[in-house]
């Protein structure tokens, strides 16, 4: 198998709190994994952490990526390697259009030039499938924004920026039905057998139009549980009370 | 990750370039009678005009440095050379301009700027102007834009009514030492109901080393007139301190408009204590747009007297402190009629120990009922060792105001460094874009080539070359 993202024993803290607490993590090339856990389990620290979020500090473990030790990198640079993270909650950044900053990011991630021309075309395929007003690159990034226009602006990101992985941070959290059916279609837009997708998140609708291979149950720290695709509808309907017993014992 | 990035002492490029030494005369050093004598006698000047520096001498041998604010005990006046005269006179084509002079203002793209978008431009090399143009239309018009020595010669009862009335010779001790010793600057006189709908620009580029540059610009805009008046000022870096000591007086007359748009962007050598003072009639209105980043030490508070009823001022101003630099800046504004209107839009941006100082006046007189005046400031900082200090004075003596001051102390986002970072810029970049983009709300007002300018200096102090 080819693998992507391999992840071994990590443990992670963030101001002497220990959050990560031997996690295990493995990504193939094609597929798409994803998480669910209960708030505060770690989801979101293990994506920073991929990153290498600087506020986070990896006690131990290892996070490879195409073979590679990345533990030392900095984000820009894991970013080059090909990992993108869509925000649980965008910055809004002043003073740079959405326009140019796509344009700035997608030279800054490339390793030739981009072509203004295709990266034009592309641009507007992906704002009219993802039903985006197309004033809206025209304002600067995410600034006054609503929450939806945040997140679709993730996806447009990750289109554009056409990384080997794009670990969604509960990118469907506060879209109405429609915005969720559009964020789907943007992942299959994106997917393809060479890259893959990793999903946090709380709620089964995300997930309908997607082929997902692999469901993780991340609770306080660690993966407690790996199935397939019925673990999701499973927590939907009880809940993560018997994980978190497990726990305990 | 964790490991700070190294900013090194930037390299300023086009701005630190020095030329030769190459004047045609240097005063000595020091202050005295016999100087000030012999400024205006090389001048060729009228008597009454003599009496002015005279009497301004005066006044700068009886005033204390001010105590209250930086420190300015490395400026030596015994070290400075308040003349130098360039190797040229003032010239009306470019190509009549010395080599190594033209190049100087090729390479800060004024002659480029003028062709482009410019009704009018003055350039200034240490203390004298050396190459004044305007437009032909202009002219017919009856605007007048010429070097302020012209001024005195051609136009003396305007210039007698006007100069050193609105900033007066006892102002402070810089204040008097300007009129004492001042040379260079430009003079404007825009008639009754005439719009300039493009902007004029004066540059003031100061070479020798260890020497002032004290240059007076004298604008008036009269009745239901209008104009945009751009100033841009730099020095290459000495290692010995400069100093400007600039004055500039403002009349704003009835119903008329007036739009001072400044890039200061002195060597971190220079002692920049500049005053700049506008008086504003009635339904009137001056806006400041200000970008402050050269300069050791700067003190400068550029003020606004509302004296006619319904009158207005705007200030959009930005400061960038770094290494070993104390910039003491802050809007002044006296609401001295009713119903007149003030806003306030202050930012500062330190980093690496540098201080930054909002020092502000808000006086509203008995007299101003029914006024407005709004301050927001927010400073930036970009570690911990740098220094961001707001100082305000208000002093409102009526109730029927409507005052509201806001002020905001804030250090960089590590959240937005780690968002952009995530997309692929390295920390200078991304530091470089949250900076660009807090100076934003003022470099959107500056006129589009000073924008540029802006957010390169803010690249070059940011990115820098990195170890
Ligand atoms: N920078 C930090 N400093 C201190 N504690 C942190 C930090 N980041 C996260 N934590 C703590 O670590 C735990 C895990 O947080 P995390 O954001 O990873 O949870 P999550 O699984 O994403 O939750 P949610 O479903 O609510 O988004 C929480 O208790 C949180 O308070
Ligand atoms: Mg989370």
């Amino acid at each position: 198998m080819d693998k992507l993202l391999e992840i071994k024993d990590l443990h992670v803290s963030a101001q002497n709190k220990e959050i990560l607490k031997g996690l295990n993590l493995s990504i193939n090339r094609g597929e798409v994994h994803v998480i669910m856990g209960p708030n505060g389990a770690g989801k979101s620290t293990l994506a920073n952490v991929i990153l290498n979020n600087p506020q986070y500090t990896k006690i131990s473990g290892k996070i490879r990526f195409e073979g590679e030790n990345i533990n030392e990198l900095k984000t820009n640079e894991i970013a080059k390697k090909g990992i993108f993270m869509s925000f649980q909650s965008p910055e809004e950044i002043p003073g740079i259009s959405t326009l140019n900053f796509l344009k700035y990011a997608k030279n800054k991630v490339s390793d030739e030039p981009v072509k203004s021309f295709k990266f034009r075309y592309l641009l507007k395929k992906y704002i009219d499938e993802l039903n985006m007003n197309p004033k809206l690159i025209e304002r600067n990034l995410n600034v006054g924004f609503s929450g939806g226009e945040k997140k679709k602006n993730e996806i447009l990101q990750m289109l554009v920026l056409e990384p080997k992985l794009a670990i969604l941070d509960e990118t469907d959290s506060g879209l109405d039905v429609d915005a969720i059916r559009t964020v789907s279609k943007g992942i299959n837009m994106y997917k393809n057998d060479t890259n893959a997708v990793l999903i946090i998140t709380h709620n089964n609708k995300i997930l309908e139009n997607l082929d997902v291979d692999y469901v993780h149950i991340l609770v306080d720290g660690k993966i407690v549980k790996t199935g397939k695709r019925e673990l999701a509808d499973e927590i939907e309907k009880n809940g993560y009370e018997k994980y978190k017993k497990v726990e305990e014992e | 990750m964790a490991s700070k990035t190294k900013v090194e002492d930037i390299n300023r490029n086009i701005y630190d370039i020095k030329d030769k030494d190459n004047y045609e005369f240097k005063i000595q050093k020091g202050l005295s009678r016999e100087i000030v004598e012999e400024i205006s006698k090389k001048k060729n000047e009228p008597e009454w005009m003599l009496d002015i520096r005279l009497k301004a001498l005066e006044a700068y041998n009886k005033l204390e440095l001010p105590t209250w604010g930086p420190d300015l005990s490395e400026l030596k006046m015994d070290e400075i050379a308040t003349y130098v005269k360039p190797k040229t006179n003032l010239n009306t084509s470019w190509d009549d301009v010395p080599e190594d002079i033209k190049n100087t203002f090729d390479r800060l793209g004024i002659p480029e700027a003028e062709k482009k978008s410019l009704a009018g431009v003055g350039a200034q090399y240490d203390s004298e102007v050396v190459y004044h143009s305007i437009k032909e239309d202009l002219i017919k018009q009856g605007v007048i834009y010429t070097d302020m020595e012209t001024a005195v010669r051609e136009y003396p009862e305007i210039v007698k009514e006007h100069f050193m009335k609105c900033v007066p010779i006892t102002d402070h001790k810089f204040v008097a030492l300007h009129a004492a010793v001042w040379s260079g600057g430009s003079f404007v006189y825009v008639p009754e109901n005439v719009k300039l709908d493009i902007p004029l620009q004066s540059y003031f580029r100061l070479n020798s080393p260890e020497s002032g540059q004290f240059e007076h610009t004298l604008i008036i805009v009269e009745k239901g007139a209008s104009l945009h008046f751009i100033e841009g000022c730099s020095a290459p870096k000495y290692n010995k301190v400069n100093l400007h000591a600039g004055c500039v007086e403002l009349y704003v007359k009835d119903d008329a408009y007036l739009r001072y748009s400044t890039i200061e962007n002195w060597s971190k050598n220079m002692m920049n204590l500049n005053t700049k003072k506008a008086i504003v009639g009635k339904n009137a209105q001056i806006d400041w747009v200000t970008g402050s980043f050269g300069s050791k030490v700067s003190m400068l508070y550029p003020m606004s007297i509302l004296n006619g009823e319904g009158a207005k001022t705007e200030y959009t101003g930005i400061t960038f402190a770094g290494a070993g630099q104390n910039l003491d800046t802050g809007f002044k504004v006296i609401h001295n009629a009713p119903n007149t209107s003030s806003v306030v839009n202050s930012k500062s941006i330190s980093k690496d120990g540098g201080a930054c100082t909002y020092r502000a006046l808000v006086r509203i007189s008995e007299k101003a009922k029914g006024s407005k005046c709004s301050v927001s400031c927010e400073s930036l900082m970009l570690d911990d060792i740098s220094r961001s200090d707001t100082i305000p004075v208000n002093d409102i003596e009526t109730d029927e105001v409507e005052f509201s001051h806001e002020a905001k102390i804030g250090k960089i986002s590590d959240k937005e460094i780690f968002y952009l970072m995530s997309r692929g810029l390295s920390e200078e970049d991304a530091k470089a874009m949250i900076v660009r983009g807090f100076a934003y709300p003022v470099s959107k007002e500056l006129p589009v080539e000073y924008a540029v300018e802006m957010n390169n200096l803010i690249n070059i102090e940011l990115e820098g070359s990195i170890g």
